[in-house]
């Protein structure tokens, strides 16, 4: 890792070139070095830390990790007859858990589009604005979902909105990042066409700029779907609808009722992977455009 | 698409070219808004206008710029106590107030705003209002009695024989049975910097900064800096350190999380590249174990760990770290596959064995790959900490669910937004300097 770790400048014209680049080296291997160390102190005192600050140590909860799985996998077994009923049952919840990453994915990729180009250099509205547009991105990005979503409970008494407007919020400042280096390689002389024909911004953002990132834009589209499913069932758990919600009802009836448990997880499981095989598909066919 | 010979076939095939394309521009935006009215339906977004509730909403907003301080008469024994909005922690010392309270005895002015007093004369409470009148409220054991200016009364008073409550522009007056309360509101977040109880409390910023400096000992013992910072840091209000800690603690999730997947998915890369390993069956199993490990989600890690584990950053740490271990296995692999072997056949031909084949021929060129992927992952970890510290209790995100739950801390709850936003922001400078300083300085 030293190669890479740490800059070494080489000196120009040396009299003597060895004793120079064993110095370079040695310096170099030095930081690298001390890097690693710092880096092995940290890891090592913050897993310490960590350790004591949790209720159950690592230690002793780590021969214990396989009971809840085994318990799990015992419990949905012997009551295999019951699972398709619980799926049946649970299917609501899945649609709507979907439902609501779809929702934000698409909300947040069409705001994410129109802020990306108001914060792109050549085709901000205005341009005295980019830094100012740049900073709200960089603000809906840095909120987690979780903060928006449990004040958003309180307002609109629960259900799936306030979820959906909380990942739709971290979604456009995510995209809009994503998407505005997409529109920074995009080729400006189609957008100057249509401005010298006297067109509108709208109508040079649509014409000229959206069909050369469109393809682009799915592609992360499509990623952030991946990401929000997941999103939007922890919300559902801490506590906004779809099947998270569902999951943590079916947490605390405890010991005897795990088969609805494993129900959710299978149901959970399965769509995230078929979620994530169909998106990465389309992923590469996007970008390679075959 | 083949260009055709014949421009008939050019002509015919750019015709459908541009029907398709008409489509889609058509097409796509209608698939959209059809999905949308869907949705709008699906989730009943017509009923939240029944289901929100704007007061709450009022509250929120109110609270999360300006606070109350009630000054509560106890209708039973007479007493008065003036607290910050009501709690323990912000109740002044008996027979001290704020200067818009004026108690002497039995009896206490409370000055609103301009004009506006609400006076405590025993059992009566008399409010004072220039553009309205004055309002009598007597409290004596039974019922309450009102006596109003005009015949009509007004829809900010809201009157019953056990309660009577007016809402005013800077406050409120409540009277009870038990209790005649008026409440205050003032912009600011209350006693942010100092509690009550500080000798510090009330003093300008100049007034202050004179302190800092001055040798003469408030707090005997200490020097006036230290003492400060210590009565800033320990505000009972605000826990100001326990804050601290706690956006540490999300921020030691991440990094052992992050750092640790990458540890452990190093190793297991090599067994799931085609070229390193010539295996097949190892290095299906292997790819595998990295989806499993990435497609169950790290809600249900949190929660099978958490019963292992119980509560606490470190169930955090190793929820994310398995998680991330899948996806640091994906991406360090792919990584491995597109090394060029030229490095490597360059190593080899001085003589070095594997082991040396591998450190100097194949781990820099992924190096860079490999950091910039840790740290952009350290920093996304950072704000997936503060969701899963909600669920395992570890972290700022258990403070701002139980700030949350209380319903009535709101200000606590902004400060903690403002808080978290300032930490991702921070992550996201800093991954950004390391991964050019690291990155960069090597090429």
């Amino acid at each position: 890792m030293s190669d890479v770790a740490i800059s070494g400048r080489t000196a120009p014209q040396p009299p003597d070139l060895r004793a120079s680049y064993l110095r370079d080296l040695q310096r170099r291997r030095l930081y690298s070095g001390l890097l690693l160390a710092l880096f092995a102190l940290l890891f090592v005192s913050g897993f310490m830390l960590a350790d004591d600050r949790n209720a159950g140590g690592f230690w002793d909860g780590l021969p214990k990790v396989f009971d809840f799985p085994s318990e799990l996998v015992a419990e949905a077994v012997e009551k295999a007859a019951n699972l398709p009923g619980h799926f049946v049952r649970y299917f609501p919840s899945l649609l709507e858990t979907i439902n609501i990453a779809a929702a934000s994915t698409l909300v947040g990729a069409i705001l994410a589009s129109v802020i990306s180009m108001l914060a792109t250099r050549g085709l901000a509205r205005w341009p005295a604005l980019i830094p100012l547009f740049r900073r709200i991105m960089d603000i809906m990005r840095a909120v987690p979902e979780v903060v928006i979503a449990l004040v958003l409970i309180f307002v609109l008494g629960g259900g799936p909105v306030a979820a959906m407007i909380a990942i739709a919020f971290h979604t456009t400042g995510a995209l809009g990042k994503l998407f505005s280096e997409v529109n920074e390689n995009a080729d400006l002389r189609p957008v100057e066409g249509l401005a010298s024909v006297g067109s509108t911004w709208t109508q040079r953002m649509w014409f000229a700029v959206l069909p050369q990132v469109a393809p682009n834009y799915l592609s992360y589209g499509l990623m952030r779907f991946e990401i929000n499913i997941r999103a939007s069932a922890i919300l559902g758990f801490v506590g906004s609808g779809g099947i998270g919600y569902d999951l943590r009802n079916a947490m605390s009836w405890g010991k005897g009722r795990y088969d609805e448990v494993a129900a959710i997880f299978i149901l959970l499981l399965t769509t995230i992977v078929i979620v994530d095989q169909i998106s990465s598909h389309y992923r590469n066919r996007l970008v390679r455009g075959v | 698409m083949a260009l055709s010979a014949t421009g008939l076939d050019l002509r015919s095939e750019a015709s459908t070219l541009f029907r398709r394309k008409r489509l889609i521009s058509i097409g796509l935006p209608a698939l959209v808004l059809a999905y949308f009215v869907y949705i709008f339906f699906s989730f009943d977004i017509a009923g939240i206008a029944e289901r929100a509730r704007p007061d709450n909403a009022r509250i929120l907003l109110s609270d999360t710029y300006s606070f109350k301080t009630h000054v509560t008469r106890n209708n039973r024994s007479g007493d008065f106590t003036v607290a910050i909005e009501g709690e323990t922690k912000g109740t002044y010392a008996p027979g001290v107030a704020p200067d818009w309270v004026s108690l002497n005895g039995e009896d206490a002015d409370v000055r609103l705003d301009a004009g506006s007093v609400v006076r405590f004369r025993g059992d009566m409470v008399i409010v004072d209002l220039p553009d309205f009148g004055t309002i009598e409220l007597i409290s004596a054991g039974g019922d309450i009695e009102m006596k109003l200016p005009t015949d009509e009364v007004p829809e900010w008073i809201s009157a019953s024989a056990t309660r009577v409550s007016l809402t005013l522009p800077a406050g409120r007056v409540q009277v009870t049975r038990s209790k005649s309360e008026v409440f205050r509101y003032e912009g600011g977040w209350e006693l942010f910097f100092f509690t009550l109880d500080s000798p510090f409390h009330g003093r300008s910023f100049g007034e202050l900064a004179s302190l800092a400096v001055s040798p003469e000992e408030i707090v005997p013992g200490k020097p006036n800096a230290v003492a400060m910072v210590e009565g800033f840091w320990t505000n009972t209000m605000w826990r100001h350190g326990d804050v601290f800690w706690a956006l540490c603690e999300t921020v030691l999730m991440a990094f052992l999380g992050t750092f640790g997947a990458g540890m452990i998915a190093l190793p297991i890369a090599f067994l799931a590249a085609s070229n390193f390993t010539p295996a097949r069956p190892l290095r299906f199993a292997m790819r595998r174990i990295f989806d499993f490990l990435r497609g169950v989600d790290g809600l249900i890690w949190t929660i099978i760990l958490s019963r292992a584990f119980g509560p606490g950053p470190m169930t955090g740490a190793l929820a994310i770290l398995l998680t991330d271990t899948g996806s640091f296995g994906k991406l360090f692999s792919e990584a491995l596959e597109n090394v060029d072997d030229k490095q490597i056949e360059g190593v080899r031909s001085t003589g070095a064995n594997a082991l040396q084949r591998h450190r100097f021929g194949v781990m820099p060129q992924i190096v860079p790959v490999l950091i910039s992927q840790l740290l952009y992952y350290f920093e996304s970890n950072t704000r997936s900490a503060t969701v899963i510290g909600a669920i395992v209790g570890g972290g700022i995100g258990l403070l701002l669910t139980q700030a949350i739950s209380t319903q009535k801390d709101w200000e606590e709850v902004t400060y903690y937004i403002v808080l978290i936003v300032l930490m991702v922001m921070a992550m996201d400078t800093l991954s950004g300097w390391l991964r050019r300083a690291l990155i960069k300085g090597g090429q």
